[in-house]
């Protein structure tokens, strides 16, 4: 099938944390693919169509047995590049009896899945996440699955800040955030949104971080890598020591990161973490980081998560209602756009790419 | 079979000889294109006299251009589906199904054999193409009779260079094929596609070296035997029906045009649902199919009806009726 969706499937795209895929079947849909995730004897990570080819019943309620999955049905068995190995009360095996077995990656904690063409599952594609290594930055996330809205609805709450005045006013919200100017750039696979606030009061919540009274210039560049990763570098400094021509060094540095898959046309999985390089051993401001942005209702990302949910059932109610666009989207608009430009690539008649059948 | 086809109309745009009895046809669909993966094959709806019927017809090679690319033998002194393919001009109606894909190449592996007997090269075609892009390492055996049989030997060497080796037997060059199976690595995968003595030459040497049976790949078309296609009589004493065979029709078709009730699913010899229980034979058995093993075979109590037939005069069988 050439793709008809509103998610391009030649992508990684993040399935789970490396920490949660074990010797289990964890089920996970991606892009409108069942997908049966489970860790192999030799450390990688095995990602099958969740269906057995037989009669479809999710692999994932079936068991592992060494490296390979067992249907909880009727028990065949499928090996993890998906060849099915053993047949009930046959002497043969039917040689066209297989399921689908999806490029895997694992890489800066995450595991990313290609839902696509699996010749062009390249792993060098797989986005610079490298800030979530737990390496230089420091921060424990989590993730939103099924979260109950289009993926792109989470890139276009990334994309512009300035929701944070009036979703998170009393964190991290504040009104210079209206009144700075941003830039905006992009590349052919990224858009950029740059903002700085110089001078001001800081939010409470970066006042905490940063424990120096004064005024601070606040920087806010966030980038999205096509077609759902999301990068912000955030942080404050003291006023005028810097920071804008480029000396962070009296200031505290975070970002917030964001790895997004379509789950189908209306839900998605939002991974996220945020990450600094100040006070990078203290743990209990790295849980403390952790419960301000999910924190049973809560947290920052809580009140977003309120936010795009509601957004989606406005959507759903009203679907023939358009969007409309602000100066403070641009940012949003160009991933938009690339986005777009990846879909019109997969469904052209050349380069159209076998999507998942 | 399983799966539900949508059929679609197709336009012939062109068509060329590969060989003497190998036609290229490209067909344009009036619906959209989908780009098939390799090894996917699509379905045309034939007319074999007053009846339709359907063929399968492997896709060659990625079919960049936005058109289905076949290749169909002809069969000599065939009725049937291939001289219905062969009589297609320029400009001439079809009903085609979508690209579907029984015998899809698994990337990744460190290792390839491929194997193609005549016309049995066309996904095996579609294979190598990709694997080449792919940059995997493979090498592939093409066995024909003739030099000038080998259809598509020219585009390859271009492609994949060294890679591709000619076995014309008509030359007196045999594949051996459990030396061939030996140098793959041991993580390699073998995908095969040709007669069925081929393919079971291949199943029997690859059994030997002691691999799983799930790296050996391979594709039916379920129309190939040992022995040539004869007409031959069906006798079923439990429903008092003699029912003859023609050469070109199969005996599940007969059965069902003499108003036998049967089940079936794949009707290439794959999934083992139409096989009817042996009382006894007049001539040889020819079994065509992949569900039974070679001992099953050899001890002649089943015959998968959709594709295995009796090379000689006549079979006595049972069915499931009571």
């Amino acid at each position: 099938m050439t793709n008809d969706k509103p998610f391009p499937v030649n992508a990684w795209y993040p399935a789970a944390w490396g920490s949660e895929v074990d010797r289990s079947l964890t089920a996970r849909t991606i892009c409108e693919q069942a997908i049966v995730l489970f860790r192999r004897a030799d450390g990688a990570v095995a990602a099958l169509e969740d269906a057995c080819w037989h009669r479809l019943l999710p692999l994932s309620m079936g068991r592992l047995v060494g490296d390979q999955v067992m249907c909880g049905y009727h028990g065949l068995v499928f090996n993890a590049a998906g060849r099915c190995t053993f047949m009930p009360a046959q002497k043969t095996i039917n040689p066209s009896a297989c399921v689908r077995a999806f490029p895997v990656v694992e890489k800066h904690r995450l595991v990313w899945v290609w839902p696509g063409d699996p010749a062009l599952a390249s792993p060098a594609l797989v986005p610079d996440f490298h800030w979530n290594d737990g390496v230089e930055w420091k921060g424990e996330g989590g993730t939103f699955y099924s979260l109950k809205c289009d993926w792109r609805l989470v890139v276009d709450n990334l994309m512009d800040l300035t929701h944070e005045t009036y979703v998170h006013a009393g964190s991290i919200g504040d009104d210079a955030i209206l009144d700075a100017p941003f830039e905006v750039t992009h590349s052919e696979k990224s858009a950029s949104m740059t903002r700085w606030m110089l001078d001001i009061d800081p939010p409470p919540f970066w006042a905490r971080q940063l424990g120096k009274p004064g005024k601070v210039d606040r920087w806010q560049i966030v980038t999205f890598e096509a077609p759902a990763v999301v990068i912000g570098d955030v942080g404050v400094a003291p006023a005028g020591t810097g920071a804008p021509q480029g000396d962070r060094s009296q200031g505290v540095n975070g970002a917030f990161l964001a790895a997004i898959a379509p789950e189908t046309k209306t839900s998605c999985h939002y991974f996220w973490n945020f990450v600094r390089t100040f006070r990078t051993d203290d743990e209990d401001l790295t849980r403390a980081l952790q419960r301000a942005h999910v924190n049973e209702g809560k947290g920052v990302y809580d009140q977003d998560h309120v936010v795009l949910e509601a957004q989606q059932r406005a959507i759903d109610r009203q679907p023939r209602q358009p969007f409309y666009n602000l100066n403070i989207d641009a940012g949003a608009l160009w991933a938009r756009r690339i986005i777009e430009r990846m879909l019109e690539n997969e469904r052209g008649p050349k380069g159209a790419v076998q999507a998942a059948e | 079979m399983a799966e539900h086809i949508e059929w679609g109309e197709g336009v012939v745009r062109a068509t060329r000889e590969l060989t003497s009895d190998i036609r290229l046809i490209e067909i344009a669909p009036a619906g959209p294109f989908i780009p098939p993966s390799p090894g996917s094959h699509i379905n045309v709806g034939v007319r074999i006299g007053d009846r339709s019927d359907v063929r399968c017809y492997s896709m060659v090679g990625p079919c960049a251009e936005g058109f289905y690319q076949i290749a169909v033998k002809r069969l000599p002194n065939s009725r049937g589906g291939s001289a219905y393919m062969w009589r297609l001009a320029q400009g001439a109606r079809v009903s085609i199904s979508a690209p579907s894909n029984h015998f899809e190449l698994g990337l990744g592996r460190p290792d390839y054999l491929l194997l193609a007997g005549g016309i049995g090269i066309t996904p095996i075609f579609s294979h190598a193409l990709a694997l080449a892009r792919a940059g995997a390492h493979f090498r592939l055996l093409y066995a024909c009779r003739g030099r000038g049989d080998a259809a598509l030997a020219q585009e390859l060497k271009c492609e994949i260079g060294e890679r591709l080796q000619l076995f014309v037997s008509a030359d007196g060059t045999r594949i051996d094929m459990s030396a061939e199976i030996a140098r793959l690595d041991p993580e390699g995968e073998f995908y095969v596609c040709g007669p069925i003595g081929m393919l079971q030459d291949a199943r029997r040497a690859w059994n030997e070296s002691g691999r799983p049976i799930e790296r050996l790949r391979f594709e039916t078309f379920g129309n190939s035997g040992r022995r040539p296609s004869v007409a031959f009589t069906a006798h079923i004493p439990r429903l008092g029906k003699d029912i003859a065979v023609g050469a070109d029709q199969s005996l599940l078709e007969a059965l069902e045009a003499a108003g036998v009730e049967m089940i079936f699913d794949c009707r290439r010899g794959e999934c083992g649902l139409c096989a009817l229980p042996i009382l006894s034979v007049e001539g040889e058995l020819d079994h065509r199919d992949v569900f039974f093993s070679d001992a099953e075979k050899a001890a002649n109590a089943k015959l998968c009806t959709c594709v295995s037939r009796v090379y000689g005069d006549s079979i006595t069988l049972d069915t499931a009726d009571r």
